[in-house]
């Protein structure tokens, strides 16, 4: 099939050109109005590499009710992403092969994306005693996280590093001190005081991202930091990069869009792990970004059922529906209203450096590549509205938010697996 | 426009807060010349939703809906549907389906009454949310002082103790800066929350510099479990440093009012001589209470009956 005529986001420059894909592959780049064939005119359109979100909650199995294999790679499409790691705190948590199996199997059977699991570090996530690792390996786990909470343990987390090295895989850190988060809901800071709700302070996250940083420093393996939303553990991983420890690190949109200004109104919406904070981490964030320090950003899509959210702030559930405003919000913030980014950067962010973390084939547009694309109108100016998202979970901060950059259509393997009616 | 519910003096308006402070004191002053009932919310049903216990609290908003000739349900949420796993949500809609006119909420949790607000057309009071607000307290505090104090406006109100935990002190903060009176807290530094400066509060270092030339001098009650919480190390060590006692109401101006949220706990947030000492309004405090809540219904309620 042909792609006519985009302009189309390579690793060194945009350039507007004709792709042809072929058994899943892009077969060929030529310059626009060269190739001949069936496909599609895609002039005034900007193809970026398949995007590659590599920290999303598909709550099957178990969580049903809040999102479905199904339902969250219809979407992972909708919101431009052709690959997806999915987080083991199912139910039952993916700490063997047998759920492996399963969500790879329900992933191929009703999936609409490419569908990576992500394996438990500690069995059931308690902590105590190490994941069947090489299981989750063999049936095709790409990455390893307790997401959600810290090992607490520093001797079984750096077990855990070198017994997952042994197979391949590196662990993804989730990081807080539990002792400093029990009971808090938001960030501590003046929003904390004004609306008494209880918060946490940078020290919950930075110590944990500290110890991760050691450990893989004194072990000499690489790891990679969840969700980064401080300035000062954006500044830890900086120091830590610079004298060669083998980070990387991931935020996602709301730490470089919202702040905790946004909690005031007591929207159980606005609750997520880690908290919003304040100004000085949000432009830290984007500075991490810019920088390197940061290497992609990922959605945390963590979608709710209406019940999980529409109660008392302290018993809501944490988390943000994210996959279908991830790349507008990143746009729009990063390269649109800002510059901190380059369309390529962007793309690296999105695509290439997530599939190099976690091993992933794809990250580019290249001959030979997987034939994974995603199809935006960069000028579209949009506004959020959760009632229109194909994901089950409506839990989203940015609701009547005006963003830009529309997904068009997502291409998985050289198969449309989303279109704009 | 008429407003629905008042769930917090930090979306009052200064002229809504004097107009409860003037109504509240003509029904404080009847009450004391012994009127008992009137009949602004007659025929309304009142019920009083408390998720967390309260004695004082509940009983003073029951006999300020009463003496205003409402009936008054209460609904004891410990032992209701919440043990059946209902939600707020749906304990408001049952309510609402049974047309409740005003619902009156004690919550653990900070902004639960706006979610019930939201939920419900009943009008909905706040009679206290986790450590966001507390505006009945806040408004018979305000209360006390301008019955004794004639103003609000230039005087220096003095808050010590747990701030942190503390939605009487939010409320008082709030309130307090719209009439333009200056607000000083003191506390531990464990229980000294962030930003309370940016709100207008000043903040002090030392009792007395908190006291210092104060008209009010307020102390917040110290929970017991806050030093099993590790936030100071023992009662003895917090009353001998950050309790208020006559030596530190020496820096107060003379004749300064003592006031205190109660229940109080004796030799530890004030001495026993304080609380029982001329310049104590603890328990004046308990009437205005009834008054400034009786002011509350019937903002809420006065536009319906015309």
């Amino acid at each position: 099939m042909i792609f006519r005529g985009a302009d189309v986001v390579f690793r060194d420059g945009v350039r507007q050109c004709d792709l042809r894909t072929e058994n899943g592959k892009i077969a060929e780049i030529a310059p626009a109005g060269t190739l001949e064939g069936e496909g599609w005119d895609l002039a005034g359109r900007t193809v970026f590499p398949g995007l590659i979100d590599m920290h999303v909650h598909l709550r099957e199995p178990g969580f049903e009710k809040k999102e479905t294999i199904e339902t969250g790679t219809m979407s992972a499409v909708k919101g431009g992403f052709t690959q997806i790691c999915c987080m083991p705190n199912t139910k039952p948590v993916v700490d063997n092969k047998v759920v492996v199996t399963y969500i790879k199997a329900r992933a191929k059977e009703v999936g609409h994306c490419k569908v990576h699991p992500i394996g438990a570090i500690t069995e059931g996530q308690r902590g105590e005693t190490l994941a069947a690792i090489g299981g989750m390996k063999a049936a095709g786990a790409v990455a390893l996280s307790e997401d959600g909470k810290s090992v607490r343990n520093a001797s079984l987390m750096a077990s855990a590093m070198l017994y997952a090295a042994d197979f391949g895989l590196k662990c993804l850190c989730h990081c807080e001190d539990a002792s400093l988060t029990e009971g808090k809901v938001v960030h501590e800071g003046y929003y904390s005081t004004r609306t008494g709700l209880k918060g946490s302070i940078r020290a919950a996250e930075d110590i944990l991202i500290a110890r991760e940083l050691c450990l893989a420093e004194s072990l000499g393996l690489p790891v990679h930091i969840c969700h980064v939303s401080t300035y000062s553990g954006v500044q830890l991983i900086r120091e830590a990069k610079a004298r060669g420890v083998q980070v990387t690190a991931e935020t996602c949109p709301h730490y470089f869009t919202l702040t905790d200004e946004a909690i005031q109104d007591f929207d159980p919406d606005t609750k997520v792990n880690p908290p919003l904070r304040e100004e000085r981490d949000r432009l830290a964030v984007e500075q991490g970004l810019k920088d390197g320090t940061l290497d992609c950003i990922a959605s945390d899509h963590a979608p709710h059922h209406e019940d999980d959210k529409n109660v008392e702030y302290d018993l809501a559930a944490f988390g943000i529906s994210g996959l279908e405003t991830s790349f507008a919000l990143s746009y729009t913030e990063l390269v649109k209203k800002t510059g901190l980014l380059t369309l390529p950067a962007l793309a690296a962010k999105m695509s290439a450096n997530p599939a190099k973390i976690v091993g992933l084939a794809g990250g580019e547009i290249a001959v030979g590549a997987p034939a994974d694309l995603t199809v935006v109108d960069l000028g579209e100016k949009w506004t959020v509205n959760p009632a229109k998202f194909v994901s089950k979970g409506k839990n989203t901060p940015f609701k009547g938010m005006e963003v830009y950059g529309r997904v068009k259509m997502t291409v998985v393997d050289g198969e449309i697996k989303y279109r704009e009616d | 426009m008429a407003r629905k519910d008042i769930l917090g003096l930090y979306d009052l308006e200064a002229g809504e807060i004097e107009a409860l402070l003037s109504d509240g004191l003509q029904y404080k002053a009847l009450l004391k010349r012994g009127e008992r009932q009137w009949s602004e919310l007659c025929g309304k049903s009142v019920v009083t939703l408390f998720y967390e216990n309260s004695t004082r609290t509940r009983c003073s908003f029951e006999l300020a809906a009463v003496r205003l000739g409402a009936h008054v349900v209460n609904l004891s949420m410990a032992t209701s549907s919440v043990q059946k796993g209902e939600t707020l949500v749906d304990t408001g809609k049952t309510l609402d389906a049974m047309k409740c006119d005003v619902m009156v909420i004690r919550h653990p949790t900070g902004g639960a009454p706006r979610l019930l607000a939201g939920t419900v057309k009943a009008h909905v009071i706040n009679a206290g949310d986790g450590m966001n607000e507390h505006p009945s307290q806040a408004l018979l505090d305000m209360l006390t002082m301008k019955e004794h104090l004639g103003r609000i406006a230039g005087l220096k109100v003095a808050i010590l103790g747990d701030i942190r935990h503390s939605r009487v002190a939010r409320s008082n903060l709030y309130g307090l800066k719209k009439l333009g009176a200056r607000v000083s807290m003191f506390a531990p530094r464990t229980l000294m929350p962030d930003g309370l400066d940016r709100m207008g509060a000043e903040i002090c270092t030392s009792r007395e510099a908190c006291v210092e030339g104060a008209d009010v001098v307020m102390g917040l009650r110290i929970q017991l479990e806050r030093q099993k919480a590790g936030y100071f190390p023992s009662l003895g060590e917090y009353a001998k440093y950050y309790g208020i006692d006559e030596n530190v109401m020496q820096y107060a101006k003379p004749g300064a009012l003592i006031l205190h949220p109660g229940p109080v706990n004796r030799g530890i947030e004030l001495t026993a001589g304080l609380i029982d000492g001329p310049q104590s309004h603890i328990e004046d405090q308990v009437l205005s209470g009834v008054a400034v809540r009786m002011a509350m219904l019937k903002m809420l309620c006065q536009e319906e009956r015309i």
